[in-house]
C-alpha cells in the first residue's frame, strides 16, 4: 500500500469510499439472539458502584494532596488522583458515550459530560468521532481516532504519555470552538444541527478554566490547577498505555475486528481504570454489550477469536517491535492467528494480507 | 394502495424484542412491545444502514447495534444521536396469530 494519507479529506478517504471499505459489512461471531440479548441487558448497579468508588477515591486522593501541599509527601496522592482524572475518565467518556454503562440515560449523560471535560474532548464532537471509529475502525482516511499511524511517530506517542500532544490539541480545539468555529475535518462528521452544541460546550469549558486560573492567580499557587487541568497531563499515562494496545501494530483497512483489534488480559486495577476495554475485539464486534458483561462475552466467543495477550507487558512485547519495523516498512503488521475452532477470515477482504504480515 | 403481507407468527417475537423480515428486496424490523402490541419499521438504521434486528429493544425504543442511536419504533422518530433521520413506519395488523404488514 505504501504511503498512507490519514486525512479525512484526502486520497485514502476517497479510495475507501470507492473500494467499499467505508461503512462495510464487518465480521461478527455467531451468538444466538437470546444470548446476545442477555449480554446486552443494561444495569445501573455496576456503574453506580464503580462511579462511587471512582469519585470517592478522587476526593480522598485530592484531599490528601491538598492537605500535604506543597510537600513532596503529596506527590503519591497527586499521581493516584491524576490517573483517575487523566486515564479512568477516558474509559468513562467512552462507555457513557456508547450509552451502555448505566441503564438510566441521565446517568450516562452526566458522567459523559464530566469525563469529557476531564479528557478535554468536546462531548458533541467526540460522540460523532467515535461513531465513525466504530463504522470504519482503522480504515485509513475514514477513522478519525487512529492512535498509531504508519509510520509511527514515536516522539508523539511517548509525549502523549504525559498528554503533551492530545491535551494541548484538545485545549486548542476548545479555544477555536469557543470562537464559534469548527475545524474543517470536524465538520465532515458532525451534522450541522449538532454544531452549535460544540460551541456551547467549548464556551462553558473556557469559563471553568478561566475561573480555575483566576483562583490560582489569586492564591499565588498552582494548587487549583493540580485539581483541574494538569491531571490531564500527569495522569494520562495509563490510558495511553492501554489505548495504544487497542489497535497498535495490527492490520489496517480490513473489516474483521479480529485482525485489527487486540484483547489483553490485565490486572484488576488496570481493568477498573480501563473499565474492561481490554476486551477490545469483543467491544468492537458487539459495541452494545456493557463493559461489565465483556468478560462473559469473551468467554462466549473466545473460540472464534485470536488468543488474547496474557498481560500488558506481553501486549507491548508484540506491538512495539512491529511499530519499530513499520518505520522502515509501513505495510508491516502483526497478523493474528485464529484458533482451529474459529470461523475463517472472509477471503474477499483478507486474501492479500498474508504477504504483508511478518 | 393497501398490500398486506404475512410477515411472521406472533410467537416468533419475544416480548420487548424484534426480528428481521425481508421481502422483495426490502428489509423490515417487526417489534413486540412490552404491552403486547406489534409494530414494523424499515429494518436498517438510517445512520449507517446496520440491521436493527441485532439491536436492543428498551421499552418503546430500538437501539442500533453499531452506534447506539435510538428510535421510537412506534413513530420511527430518531431519539438519540448519532441517528438524525427518522425510520419509516409500516402499518401492522394481527390476525389468527400472524403479523401482517401493509407495504402498499
Amino acid at each position: 500500500m505504501g504511503k498512507r494519507d490519514y486525512s479525512l479529506l484526502g486520497r485514502d478517504a476517497r479510495r475507501a469510499l470507492e473500494t467499499g471499505l467505508a461503512a462495510a459489512a464487518w465480521y461478527h461471531s455467531d451468538v444466538p439472539r437470546k444470548e446476545m440479548k442477555a449480554l446486552m441487558a443494561r444495569e445501573d448497579r455496576p456503574a453506580i458502584r464503580d462511579t462511587a468508588i471512582l469519585f470517592g477515591c478522587m476526593a480522598a486522593f485530592a484531599g490528601l494532596g491538598i492537605a500535604l501541599w506543597p510537600s513532596w509527601w503529596s506527590a503519591p496522592f497527586w499521581l493516584a488522583y491524576g490517573v483517575l482524572y487523566g486515564s479512568a475518565m477516558d474509559s468513562r467518556w467512552h462507555e457513557c458515550g456508547h450509552g451502555t454503562a448505566f441503564r438510566t440515560a441521565w446517568m450516562n449523560n452526566a458522567l459523559y459530560q464530566v469525563a469529557s471535560f476531564c479528557m478535554v474532548r468536546n462531548p458533541v464532537t467526540w460522540r460523532w468521532s467515535h461513531a465513525r471509529h466504530h463504522t470504519d475502525t482503522v480504515i485509513v482516511g475514514r477513522d478519525p481516532e487512529i492512535a498509531v499511524m504508519r509510520p509511527p511517530e514515536f516522539i508523539r506517542l511517548i509525549a502523549n504519555f504525559l498528554g503533551l500532544v492530545d491535551a494541548w490539541n484538545g485545549w486548542a480545539r476548545m479555544a477555536l470552538n469557543a470562537t464559534g468555529r469548527l475545524d474543517p475535518e470536524e465538520a465532515t462528521f458532525i451534522p450541522p444541527a449538532e454544531q452549535p452544541g460544540v460551541v456551547r460546550v467549548a464556551r462553558i469549558w473556557v469559563a471553568v478554566y478561566a475561573a480555575t486560573l483566576a483562583l490560582a492567580w489569586a492564591m499565588g499557587s498552582i494548587l487549583p490547577l493540580m485539581v483541574i487541568g494538569l491531571p490531564r497531563l500527569y495522569g494520562a499515562w495509563h490510558h495511553v498505555m492501554t489505548g495504544l494496545l487497542q489497535h497498535g501494530g495490527l492490520a489496517d483497512n480490513v473489516t474483521d475486528h479480529r485482525l485489527n483489534s487486540r484483547t489483553v488480559l490485565m490486572n484488576p486495577v488496570s481493568r477498573f481504570i480501563y473499565w474492561n476495554m481490554n476486551y477490545h475485539v469483543e467491544h468492537h464486534m458487539f459495541p452494545m454489550v456493557p463493559y461489565h458483561r465483556l468478560p462473559d462475552l469473551h468467554a462466549r466467543i473466545r473460540h472464534d477469536l485470536p488468543a488474547p495477550s496474557p498481560s500488558i507487558r506481553a501486549g507491548f512485547a508484540e506491538m512495539w517491535p512491529a511499530l519499530r519495523r513499520q518505520l522502515r516498512n509501513e505495510d508491516h503488521f502483526v497478523l493474528r492467528d485464529l484458533p482451529p475452532t474459529a470461523q475463517p477470515y472472509r477471503p474477499e477482504f483478507h486474501a492479500t494480507l498474508a504477504g504483508n504480515a511478518g | 394502495m393497501t398490500q398486506w403481507i404475512d410477515a411472521c407468527a406472533t410467537e416468533d417475537i419475544d416480548a420487548e424484542d424484534l426480528i428481521r423480515f425481508d421481502h422483495a428486496g426490502h428489509s423490515y424490523a417487526i417489534y413486540h412491545s412490552p404491552e403486547g402490541r406489534f409494530y414494523a419499521t424499515d429494518g436498517l438504521c438510517t445512520h449507517e444502514q446496520v440491521h436493527l434486528c441485532d439491536g436492543l429493544v428498551l421499552g418503546h425504543l430500538i437501539e442500533c447495534p453499531k452506534h447506539n442511536g435510538q428510535f421510537d419504533y412506534r413513530t420511527g422518530e430518531a431519539k438519540r444521536s448519532p441517528v438524525c433521520v427518522n425510520l419509516k413506519v409500516w402499518p401492522v395488523k394481527v390476525e389468527g396469530g400472524r403479523v401482517f404488514i401493509d407495504i402498499g
